[in-house]
């Protein structure tokens, strides 16, 4: 009973790991992707200041996104919220044509 | 993730602050002495403490022309020409050149044949300085804090990035689990065991915390365009040439007509900018010499602002007519380089400049305190079965090995790096390099030591091993060159950048020799206790409790 309990524990906290390090960096570039491309359009922002300003803030969603998948109640959750997130960003980002 | 959010941060900041922190240690440490780099290349080229000793200096058009002399000879075929006007921080003149790269070279061995392609002048006499001996100075201490060593640039860079998020992640998240920061900022209860390593933990972390926050936000910023290439990608198609072209318009290269064209006085040019900047010029960049595209950049010292941004004037290097100079940068573009100048505090003065190295010194105490932490506590947990003669844990063992190689092997390997710039024969072959392994088998010791014996012993071996080479610099100053403290201290004020480096090593070294010391005391303590029987088993359930 304990030794299923403690591999239960060690594989949440793997499936977690690799959540955090790959999905992070996923929704990471996928948002700041969105975001560059929102400023570059929306806003008079030359492209230059739009990449630089998107990348800067690409280093601020990594590290919460990290956070938030330790942080949430299971690792399933921290899974499906990265990839629900990432998704959901890469589709509006696809509709802008970012993705072409 | 078990229990509460407090709980599962304290988690995360605990084992990502781990993984990484023997890396991160040396990222601190090689970073911190970075903000002295001018100073400890002085140091370590004695050759040049007479140039530095001297009080006249000719005019920079004098000095200018001078250079250009000297490059025409040495380099005249260069694709660009550097030269840095000497400052408060480097009293001599230093030009470089670049050469149209060979056929084949590897970034790396470019680099390397670059570093040969210079020459310093004195700024008294105008005439060149018999070249140093051959070091990397702080130079070498400022690179491998991003670009590692033993491997390529790249490999380095990554690896420092990837700990540089851990270390994000870490601060972040022990702020976080922080109930009472402001609070805990305050409390140092001293000789309670691992309540005292918590608070001294909390005391390093807290008191800098802008500092630690920001200078590893800004360190991941200035190489951010490696690390997340997916906006460039969308913004770009991909052509990253073309974004780095528009980000860094500075770097822009001037490509060369084939045609040669004499190369017009710079002295003229130089009056021109210091009348309109109302300071002299810092740093001429003549681009493709002696062609008639040849362009003379001059560049202003960056001066008090934050951003790094450093205005330019550009002239014809032909016709001498200015060009361009720099525009105002936009709002994005002026925070960008603030980030990059507050990671490179170029515009500290001599007080800031010290407030720096400080935060510096205490983020490297926050690394060390903190995987301190992790060992004292998780041996708690064995703490039973050492008292009946039993063993720790394989991870409690390799911590403290870790620890030990790291902490105390750290300040060695830097110690044995200065030591052997003053020792090693001057005609040593690629004595440069052989200065960064002595650095490396030095600290590759320390590890392997501690990792055969991680005991308090040998904490103690290693503490007063550091201490002596730290504190020992002076003396060996003293015995190597004519500018020891007496000389530095009371001379021209060229040479107190010397001093100083004398001083602060070894005041670093005392340090160590403190720690030592208090080693020992806590040691003997313990022993009286241990005396006594009745006590020392309520003390071993106390601690296990």
């Amino acid at each position: 009973m304990t030794i299923t309990v403690d591999r239960r524990y060690r594989l949440g906290v793997a499936a977690r790991a690799v959540a955090a390090i790959g999905g992070g960096y996923l929704l990471a570039a996928v948002a700041s992707t969105l975001l560059g491309v929102l400023l570059a359009t929306l806003l008079p922002l030359s492209r230059a200041d739009a990449v630089s300003l998107a990348t800067m803030l690409a280093f601020v969603i990594y590290p919460c996104a990290v956070l938030w998948v330790f942080a949430t109640a299971s690792a399933g959750r921290a899974w499906a919220g990265i990839l629900g997130a990432s998704a959901l960003l890469g589709g509006v980002l696809w509709l802008t044509g970012g993705l072409a | 993730m078990r229990e509460g959010l407090r709980q599962s941060m304290a988690w995360l900041h605990t084992w990502s602050g781990l993984l990484v922190c023997w890396v991160l240690l040396l990222i601190f440490m090689a970073g911190t002495s970075a903000y002295y780099r001018d100073e400890i290349t002085l140091w370590m080229k004695p050759e040049l403490h007479a140039s530095a000793a001297a009080t006249a200096s000719l005019p920079p058009a004098a000095i200018a022309a001078q250079t250009v002399a000297v490059l025409q000879e040495r380099a005249p075929k260069a694709t660009a020409w550097y030269i840095g006007l000497p400052n408060e921080r480097n009293p001599v003149v230093q030009a470089s050149w670049t050469l149209p790269p060979k056929k084949g070279m590897s970034m790396a061995e470019r680099r390397a044949a670059f570093r040969k392609q210079n020459v310093t002048l004195d700024p008294a006499s105008g005439l060149e300085v018999p070249q140093a001996r051959d070091t990397r100075g702080g130079e070498f201490l400022y690179r491998m804090h991003f670009d590692l060593y033993y491997m390529s640039a790249i490999w380095g860079r990554w690896i420092v990035g990837i700990c540089a998020m851990f270390m994000l992640v870490a601060i972040i998240s022990g702020v976080i689990t922080h109930k009472r920061i402001f609070k805990d900022f305050f409390t140092f209860r001293p000789k309670k065991g691992q309540r005292s390593w918590l608070d001294a933990h909390n005391a390093t972390a807290v008191l800098a915390l802008p500092f630690h926050l920001m200078i590893t936000y800004t360190g991941i910023v200035t190489l951010m365009f490696m690390y997340m290439g997916a906006p460039t990608q969308a913004l770009y198609k991909g052509d990253q040439q073309a974004m780095f072209a528009e980000v860094f318009p500075d770097n822009e290269r001037v490509k060369p007509a084939k045609v040669a064209a004499p190369l017009a006085d710079l002295g003229p040019m130089l009056a021109q900018a210091q009348a309109r900047w109302g300071q002299p010029v810092a740093r001429i960049v003549v681009n493709q010499p002696n062609d008639a595209n040849a362009t003379v950049q001059l560049v202003r010292p960056s001066g008090q602002q934050l951003s790094n941004i450093e205005p330019s004037m550009t002239f014809s290097g032909v016709t001498g007519a200015l060009i361009a100079s720099t525009a105002e940068p936009s709002g994005v573009s002026s925070m960008r380089r603030a980030f990059y100048g507050l990671h490179v505090a170029h515009f500290a003065d001599t007080v800031l400049r010290a407030l720096f190295f400080l935060c510096g010194l205490a983020g490297c105490a926050m690394v060390a305190t903190g995987a301190l932490l992790w060992g004292v506590k998780e041996r708690q947990k064995y703490a039973k079965v050492v008292a009946k003669g039993g063993r720790v844990g394989f991870g409690v063992r390799l911590v403290d090995a870790l620890n030990i190689g790291a902490i105390a092997g750290l300040p060695i390997a830097f110690g044995v790096y200065f030591w052997s710039n003053r020792l090693l024969p001057l005609a040593f072959e690629n004595r440069a390099a052989m200065e960064a392994n002595c650095f490396f088998m030095a600290w590759g010791a320390a590890m392997l030591l501690a990792q055969i014996q991680p005991s308090r012993a040998m904490w103690r071996f290693q503490l007063i091993v550091g201490a002596l080479l730290l504190a020992g610099v002076p003396l060996l100053n003293v015995f190597t060159t004519d500018t020891h403290l007496g000389a530095t201290l009371f001379g021209p004020a060229g040479l107190r950048p010397v001093a100083a480096f004398d001083l602060v090593v070894c005041a670093l070294g005392a340090l160590l020799g403190y720690a030592a010391w208090w080693l020992k005391r806590k040691e003997q303590k313990a022993a009286g206790k241990r005396a006594e029987p009745a006590p020392s088993s309520t003390l071993v359930q106390k601690e296990a409790a």
